[in-house]
């Protein structure tokens, strides 16, 4: 059992947290100008944090306790097959989920 | 700048962003059904939802509290995963940084992994937009977002554990960000990028507390501006 306090600690400081790093830029920096080696590396920011998020979810689905499943596999190449392809987000995302639910059908 | 640009610009955001509903609803769900398991009630699964507002930092800080890790752990570890935020921020600076005060409040506050996504796109692609068009996409990329975030959260709570795990849920947070990853490849430089921080994250996953994450987006964010320093493609 979580205990309420420890609970709510954690609910406020992380939202307080979180707040900062969203604002700390775009508050407190406004429109002065950003050096250019800066924007060079922010430029890459998504296309970095979000493969470096999800491949060990991939890899290693806490669903299975870590263990690679070929099916949450396919579904991941699929999904980014299909989103580089067709650059379709919301296509890719559903073509992921059928091989998802597909796999899980056939294998599970 | 007219009213009727702003409006066409916020209707757009809305457009774009509605499709992450299919992504957002279940995902909200999850994390309450997953905070319900964990003891917590609707309202304080609510209330992780709206302050926090972003859906890896609390899965993480709902895991950790779990393990009865202590509190700094559980923030560090949560932040470190949020410390894209940052970076998202500093990355929309150049075209909302000089908004009014209160806007870039809201902008900040609902700077999520999806809003930014969009916006950074439109306003890479599109860098005419007034800077209240540019606003509004926004807050139109927000709108199919955000309120859902919340709402479906207590939805998934109150629903609790009546989910059968074979639905795959857990893995609909892996398969949108991927599906936002491909779009984003247009340079050899974002290839690179994404191909670094993908090795060094499987490499560095051992670390403790998500250092390998924060790692990982260094190395892949400096591998994108090398190669476009020396290839000059922007």
């Amino acid at each position: 059992m979580i205990d309420r306090g420890d609970l709510w600690i954690v609910i406020v400081a992380l939202g307080l947290g979180s707040f900062a790093l969203r604002f700390v830029f775009l508050g407190l920096v406004g429109d002065r100008p950003m050096p250019a080696w800066l924007m060079r590396h922010l430029r890459y920011t998504a296309v970095a944090v979000l493969p470096a998020l999800v491949i060990p979810l991939v890899v290693w689905p806490s669903a299975t306790d870590g263990e690679t499943d070929p099916v949450r596999l396919a579904a991941a190449t699929v999904t980014l097959a299909a989103s580089y392809f067709l650059r379709n987000v919301i296509v890719a995302m559903l073509l992921g989920g059928l091989v998802l639910a597909g796999g899980g059908y056939w294998l599970g | 700048m007219t009213a009727q640009g702003v409006k066409s610009s916020y209707w757009t955001g809305v457009r774009d962003g509605a499709p992450f509903l299919l992504v957002i609803v279940p995902f909200a769900m999850l994390f309450g059904v997953l905070a319900t398991e964990a003891g917590l009630n609707p309202a304080e699964a609510l209330a992780f939802s709206v302050v926090v507002i972003a859906g890896a930092a609390q899965f993480t800080a709902l895991q950790l509290l779990q393990d009865h890790a202590p509190i700094l752990v559980v923030l560090a570890s949560s932040l470190a995963v949020n410390l894209r935020m940052a970076m998202y921020s500093a990355s929309l600076t150049p075209h909302l940084g000089h908004l009014p005060l209160w806007q870039r409040g809201v902008a900040a506050y609902f700077l999520v992994d999806q809003t930014y996504a969009l916006a950074v796109i439109k306003y890479e692609k599109e860098p005419q937009l007034s800077r209240a068009e540019k606003f509004a996409y926004f807050v139109g990329t927000l709108t199919p977002i955000c309120p859902f975030w919340y709402v479906f959260t207590v939805v998934g709570a109150l629903v609790g554990a009546t989910i059968p795990p074979e639905w795959g849920l857990d893995f609909a947070m892996p398969i949108a960000f991927i599906a936002m990853i491909g779009p984003a490849l247009r340079t050899g430089a974002h290839m690179t990028a994404a191909l670094v921080a993908s090795v060094a994250a499987l490499t560095f996953a051992f670390l403790p507390y998500n250092l390998g994450l924060l790692i990982s987006a260094g190395l892949g964010m400096a591998a994108g501006a090398e190669v476009e320093r020396r290839v000059g493609a922007a």
